[in-house]
């Protein structure tokens, strides 16, 4: 601590953001190796299987056995394909969702009120994560490319249109949100929500959330939407050329994107670090307060993931047709509607 | 510090923008269109360093996010293999020195007869709810007159693409 109080102001919020950036990062990246053991022990549960269990205890050891394998097989590029493409495709589909993970607000502070947990507090939160996420269908649509066979070009075109037009449902989802609280800052969304359980936003906007959660579910290519997967009907997606750990870059992308999914669901619709009893909803005085919250925010982000996972083994798939026609004639009128009836109502309210 | 990001994102624009048209390396138009999206990402940049973030934002959503992405699907799609051998003519040169040349001569003289510089970078700062008022009452009319002029083009587009009634 001595340490720390002979810095100036200055570097010591370059220390702080730097160890932020490093934590979130470091959990992060664990959350996403634990999160394919988490699918397969929850999947094994719904089917009335154990799952893994063999590689230390409770199979705890078995995403650092799965990363050795993917690392082992042969990393094999077909002849014809394009190699500067077909190796940046992995890292683009993966950087994006790591970096919608800095506006997000994972705690209230640790005691210092100056220094607040959250990588980047920028005033357009929001806007920010939408713009990095809609990066990520360069790393599909090149991944279908880069190969130069068919079935890659269809898969990648067919998943690229995929998230654009569930990427207008979604950001039209929210804007009766932002009506409501009025900024588009994460921190002061959250700050509106602190006021009882039902201050939170999925009890305000149930029409919102389930349009934002549908969204979701095919922004992060997960069933029923998981067009990529489906070997059987459409002999897989972008990712049919890929092998070795660049195929396994693409599952872990798909893990990051359900990371960054649930800490903006849990952000914007359940309130973030706060939880509405013992005054928790007030941002930490002391360090093992700050603490808590963090536990509250990432208890709450696996309740999410959970939920991910429990969907992806309960629903079947949809055809292409009908995912495209849910997203333009469904979700997105509807969308549109709950616009209209939420400035009508604030309207009416403000007389 | 604020002077170095800026002559790194100017830089980075103007590199990757003369990437798209002149690539001594790839005649590829996909990779023409991916240093255009660069090209946008740097330039959202430049808006961020005039504490535009909103523009910054949108910038990326818009452009990089739909209107490119869009671009790359007709590309690979239609598989130009001609634009790949195309070379670069004397024409194009001339045509596109003389664009070059009345660009430059709009930006000197246009901040001098619009007055446009008088209010500064203040004009691109400000909040987003107060560059949303701003487009509802002083700029209504212009706002609402671009707006007519995307229907169009969807309306267009529409039409184009629809099949012939046999």
């Amino acid at each position: 601590m001595d340490l720390l109080e002979r810095l100036t102001p200055i570097e010591q919020s370059v220390t702080f953001g730097a160890l932020k950036v490093v934590g979130v990062f470091a959990i992060v990246m664990f959350l996403v190796a634990y999160a394919v053991l988490i699918e397969r022990r929850v999947c094994a549960a719904i089917q009335d299987r154990i799952g893994p269990n063999r590689a230390g205890p409770f199979g705890l050891l078995q995403p650092l056995a799965d990363a050795v394998k993917a690392f082992l097989k042969e990393d094999f590029m077909p002849a014809q394909a394009h190699p500067v493409y077909f190796w940046l495709a992995p890292a683009l589909v993966m950087i994006p969702s790591l970096l919608v993970v800095a506006v997000i607000p994972f705690g209230s502070t640790l005691g210092n009120p100056d220094n607040r947990m959250v990588i980047a507090d920028l005033n357009i939160g929001i806007l920010y994560t939408f713009g990095i996420a809609s990066l990520g269908v360069y790393g599909i649509v090149l991944a279908g490319y880069a190969a130069r066979s068919k079935y890659p070009l269809m898969g990648g075109i067919r998943s690229g249109a995929q998230m654009i037009s569930y990427e207008i449902a979604m950001g039209l989802s929210l804007i009766p949100l932002f009506l409501l609280v009025g900024d588009l800052n994460l921190g002061a969304v959250i700050d509106y929500q602190a006021r009882g359980l039902f201050g939170w936003l999925i009890f305000k906007q149930p029409l919102a959330f389930a349009i934002f959660l549908v969204a979701a579910f095919a922004e992060t290519n997960r069933l029923p939407f998981d067009m990529p997967e489906a070997e059987q009907e459409l002999a897989g997606g972008y990712n049919i050329e890929y092998s070795s750990i660049k195929f396994a870059l693409f599952f872990m992308a798909e893990y990051a994107h359900m990371i960054a999914a649930s800490a903006m669901l849990v952000t914007l619709f359940f309130g973030g670090w706060t939880l509405p009893f013992f005054g928790l909803d007030q941002p930490a005085s002391t360090f093992w307060g700050g603490l808590l919250h963090i536990g509250i925010f990432l208890a709450k982000l696996l309740a999410m993931m959970v939920l991910f996972v429990w969907v992806r083994w309960m629903w079947p798939r949809f055809r292409y047709d009908q995912l495209m026609a849910l997203g333009w004639t469904r979700l997105v009128p509807l969308a549109l509607g709950n616009i209209v009836v939420t400035a009508l109502w604030l309207w009416l309210k403000a007389g | 510090m604020q002077d170095i990001l800026f002559y790194v994102f100017a830089a980075l624009t103007l590199v990757c923008g003369f990437l798209v048209v002149a690539n001594p390396i790839s005649r590829s138009p996909v990779t023409s269109a991916l240093f255009l999206v660069l090209t946008i990402v740097s330039l959202s940049g430049l808006f961020v360093l005039l504490h535009a973030f909103f523009l910054a934002a949108v910038q990326i959503v818009v452009y990089a996010g739909a209107a490119l992405v869009l671009f790359l699907f007709v590309i690979m799609m239609l598989d130009l293999k001609a634009e790949e051998r195309r070379r670069i003519t004397r024409l194009g040169l001339i045509g596109g020195g003389l664009v070059a040349v009345a660009m430059a001569w709009l930006f000197r003289v246009v901040p001098r007869e619009a007055a446009l510089v008088a209010s500064g970078p203040a004009h691109v700062e400000g909040s987003t709810p107060a560059l949303g008022a701003l487009l509802f009452t002083q700029y209504l009319l212009p706002f609402e007159a671009i707006s007519l002029v995307l229907v169009a083009g969807m309306v267009g587009a529409i039409l184009l693409s629809r099949k012939e009634p046999s």
